[in-house]
């Protein structure tokens, strides 16, 4: 009987990811005679590897055994930790972190870094194997010389039990045959007759013939998972002695079966639960695969009592409704009431479930430093603060690798060399913080550093230089750094493997302005530079203000909104070729009327009777002339791409009360529809006077 | 015990009973409307449902034909006035006006789109060989659109290609 494992393998790799993050984590802060540490490594190494091994994940079950036996050797203090021990664990954890995303894709992992690894760990291993007491062997399991077979003779009797706890011997075979050239002896004298058999019990017991290089341990391990219900007796057995026992099965043939399990290379063992799961992930790919969050209990004990209050609500309301006359028109007002605290409290509640600490995000920052400070040769330390700070689930996935683009460039382009700080009065280590906290309804975080700051005159040499800037425009502080983010723009002298590669720093904001969100800089000369990422707290809600133009509603984000105001036509003015201005206090502010840029009929097409709606993006404010303004709601926003497109002007849709749909403007976007349309006018106008 | 033996038995009056809507076919389904004179078909098991017209939330600077987006049970649904599209008949809203709302799935997304027919007809039974291919002398409906023409009493019906009807044209902002 063969029980479906592949049910399992999802919940084998979240598993597998956390522990190596914990060993990654643990490396970080090992040093020499932290027994407790190392424990805890081990420990995710072994559960690593045991569940590779139930799964036939064989690449994985291989490496992580090199891995496993070095940690070993830590463990029994057979090995001094040092720092490149720890530098080739932490490459390791990368190693498994690929053979194990490639065991989900079903892909071989070809990459050369893993046989490299594997072959540093082999030979850091056989380095102090002679002063190892230990025989056990750390060599891949390739038979490497005939020379030192071993001929071992194991009696497996399981209890009849065995497969009711999910053992499957068949694995417990494979295994065998990975370690050597392995004959079973299948013994049914204990089969009883039909009418007593029960169905899930397991009747069999074998005795198994191993030839191998393999240590007596090495056997063991393989049935140490089911050594508790069973009864196994390994011993070694002389070549000849071997012989023999083969003849006499063979004599006893009519009442065993015999199965000869080659021994097979590790890239052909794909036992059958395996390659199931492999047909099943290789449609979906990593990036469309719906993840699972793991959830507090707390946070789902406090959803089901939302819920039961809702449930006692409806029944108020439906008895209620039931025989309604006017004399209860309290009762129903303060029912509805209480609907509406409970839906409000019930959405809260599962908006929580979508929250993850940003530590979630932060924890690998640890590592890169780490590695950053070892590449540039620069001394950091890491302060994290607030990572208990909480943030959707969506944004914090997508909002890591701008992070780690931004934390690079801090290690690479803001902290100075030791030289340069020693000598501007610095301390010799540069520190890198990474901060997280909540500001109204945003989540801000700040990445910064105190190196050498934002050279400004280079930022601007360069934009000049580059045609993106009028060599004599005077610009504020901000503005320049905002050049930063323009599609080709490195200062950075040398390019190095790091950053500087001039892509990247509009890519960020790209990802950061797509999730809603928005960056500043703040840099001094001399002291550092700090990055501020503005994000939504989560991407499904939205508070927003609902207008009016002709028929249509539209929903602007309440984020965005400056403030809302009648025109008072004094204030208006026309200048340069009839762009019509608004004057708000200093601000001349571009009036952009919505019925124009959405070809819509409107009410009011005048605008010295109209309301306008100062918005603002991008450091750009512009007033939209709308008909009415209506309530503010909080909207659920409907992605309009699912069925549609992206549709410029609009960030998506949402339903309302009354069931009808309405846009979410994308103040951005409609910004650019009308830079467009002027660009065009203008090209049309030049064309015509030449 | 065979279920071929088993159908054998079933009873003249039974069979009677099925006449009409033709449960058992070896051929495909498929749903007919009418633009303007004409028949069109389109695979049945792609129809999500019919639903009568409903004045959509309309989408800015779309073309002509994308009508706008309704909500269907949560939803969003994007409208497109078939007529309008391949310019047959003429384009007003009656009490016949049905949108047809159709589903496909295209590498594991699925896509819901509604159509604007002027009415729903019949559901049509085709053989592989009974489907011919659409002679290409300039109809006003793209040829790719087109899966077939099929021979139904004196009427031909042209079935559509449910995911080429589903593929949207990137949009442009239209001048003012």
């Amino acid at each position: 009987m063969s029980v479906d494992l592949s049910q399992f393998i999802p919940s084998f790799l979240e598993e597998s990811f956390e522990g190596l993050e914990l060993m990654e984590s643990s490396l970080l802060t090992l040093e020499a005679g932290d027994n407790e540490t190392i424990h805890s490594i081990f420990r995710a190494a072994h559960s690593i590897k045991g569940g590779a091994g139930t799964f036939g994940f064989n690449e994985v079950t291989e490496f992580t055994h090199l891995v496993e036996t070095l940690l070993d050797e830590m463990r029994d203090g057979r090995r001094e930790i040092n720092q490149q021990d720890i530098e080739i664990l932490l490459e390791s954890v990368d190693c498994i972190r690929l053979l194990i995303e490639s065991a989900r894709d079903g892909e071989p992992c070809e990459d050369e870094k893993i046989a490299k690894t594997s072959a540093l760990l082999t030979e850091t291993l056989n380095a102090t194997k002679t002063e190892s007491p230990s025989d056990e062997s750390p060599v891949s399991t390739e038979d490497n010389g005939a020379e030192n077979l071993t001929y071992w003779k194991i009696q497996f009797l399981p209890e009849h039990q065995l497969v009711q706890t999910g053992n499957d011997p068949l694995l417990l075979f494979n295994a065998l045959a990975d370690l050597g050239e392995v004959t079973l002896h299948a013994n049914a004298d204990e089969l009883p007759p039909l009418t007593e058999m029960h169905a899930e019990e397991l009747y069999l017991n074998w005795h198994i013939d191993l030839v191998s290089t393999c240590s007596e341990d090495d056997i063991k391990e393989i049935f140490e998972w089911v050594e508790d219900e069973c009864e196994l007796i390994i011993h070694k057995a002389s070549p000849q002695k071997q012989e023999a026992t083969e003849h006499t099965a063979s004599v006893a043939s009519k009442l065993t079966s015999t199965d000869t399990l080659q021994s097979k290379t590790p890239s052909q063992a794909q036992p059958a639960p395996a390659s199931r799961s492999n047909d099943k992930k290789s449609t979906a790919k990593p990036k469309t695969e719906v993840g699972s969050i793991r959830v507090g209990v707390d946070k789902v004990d406090s959803l089901i009592n939302l819920v039961g209050e809702l449930v006692i609500t409806q029944s108020m309301l439906s008895e209620l409704g039931s025989d309604f006359d006017m004399t209860k028109l309290d009762k129903l007002t303060s029912g509805l009431e209480q609907l509406l605290q409970n839906t409000k409290e019930l959405q809260e509640s599962v908006m929580r479930i979508r929250m993850l600490p940003i530590s979630f995000a932060f924890n690998r920052f640890p590592r890169l430093i780490h590695d950053l400070s070892k590449k540039t040769g620069k001394s950091i330390e890491l302060v994290i603060k607030g990572e208990q700070t909480e943030l959707d689930k969506t944004v914090m996935e997508q909002i890591g690798d701008p992070l780690v683009h931004l934390v690079r460039n801090a290690a690479d382009h803001g902290i100075e060399p030791a030289e340069t700080r020693l000598a501007a009065g610095k301390p010799e280590q540069g520190t890198i913080t990474l901060d997280a906290y909540h500001q109204g309804g945003n989540i801000v975080i700040e990445i910064s550093d105190d190196g050498g700051g934002i050279n400004r005159q280079a930022v601007l040499t360069k934009a000049i230089e580059k045609g993106i800037v009028e060599p004599n425009a005077s610009l504020s502080d901000a503005q320049v750094f905002d050049l930063l983010f323009e599609p080709g723009f490195s200062t950075a002298k040398e390019v190095s493997d790091i950053s500087g590669r001039g892509v990247g720093m509009d890519v960020v904001k790209r990802n950061i302005q797509a999730l809603g969100g928005r960056i500043q800089v703040e840099s001094e000369q001399g002291k550092g530079s700090t990055f501020k990422v503005n994000l939504p707290l989560t991407l499904a809600i939205l508070d927003g203000q609902l207008v009016r133009v002709g028929e249509e509603v539209y929903i602007i984000p309440l984020i965005a909104i400056v403030e809302s105001l009648q025109v008072e036509p004094k204030l208006v003015n026309r200048a340069s070729g009839d762009m019509v201005l608004y004057r708000l206090r200093e601000d001349n502010v571009p009036v952009l009327p919505v019925y124009q840029l959405f070809n819509l009929p409107a009410d009011n097409t005048n605008i010295n009777e109209s309301l306008l709606v100062v918005v603002e993006a991008d450091g750009q404010k512009v007033g939209l002339m709308v008909d009415d303004l209506l309530a503010q709601q909080q909207v659920v926003i409907k992605s309009l791409k699912d069925n549609y497109q992206q549709v410029e002007g609009v960030s998506g849709a949402t339903i309302l009360g009354d069931g009808s749909v309405a846009m979410i403007l994308d103040i951005q976007g409609m910004i650019n529809i009308a830079l467009q349309r002027a660009q065009r006018e203008q090209r049309n106008i030049e064309k015509v006077a030449s | 015990m065979n279920i071929q033996a088993l159908a054998q038995e079933i009873p003249e009056q039974g069979e009677q009973a099925f006449e009409g809507i033709d449960f058992i076919t070896d051929g495909e389904q498929y749903l007919t409307f009418i633009l303007g004179k004409e028949q069109y078909g389109v695979d049945i098991l792609c129809v999500e449902e019919i639903r009568s017209w409903e004045k959509p939330t309309r989408i800015p600077n779309s073309p002509d034909y994308v009508k706008g987006v309704i909500n269907m049970r949560g939803i969003i649904v994007p409208i497109i006035d078939l007529r309008q599209k391949f310019s047959i008949g003429k384009t007003y809203y009656a009490a016949t006006t049905v949108v047809i709302v159709l589903t496909t799935e295209h590498e594991l997304k699925k896509r819901t789109i509604g159509f604007v027919v002027d009415a729903v007809s019949d559901v049509l039974n085709a053989e592989e060989n009974e489907i011919k291919p659409a002679p290409a002398f300039g109809g006003c409906i793209p040829q790719h659109y087109i899966d077939g023409l099929v021979n139904v009493d004196e009427n031909v019906i042209t079935l559509l290609n449910v995911q080429e009807l589903q593929t949207l044209e990137p949009h442009q902002l239209l001048s003012q």
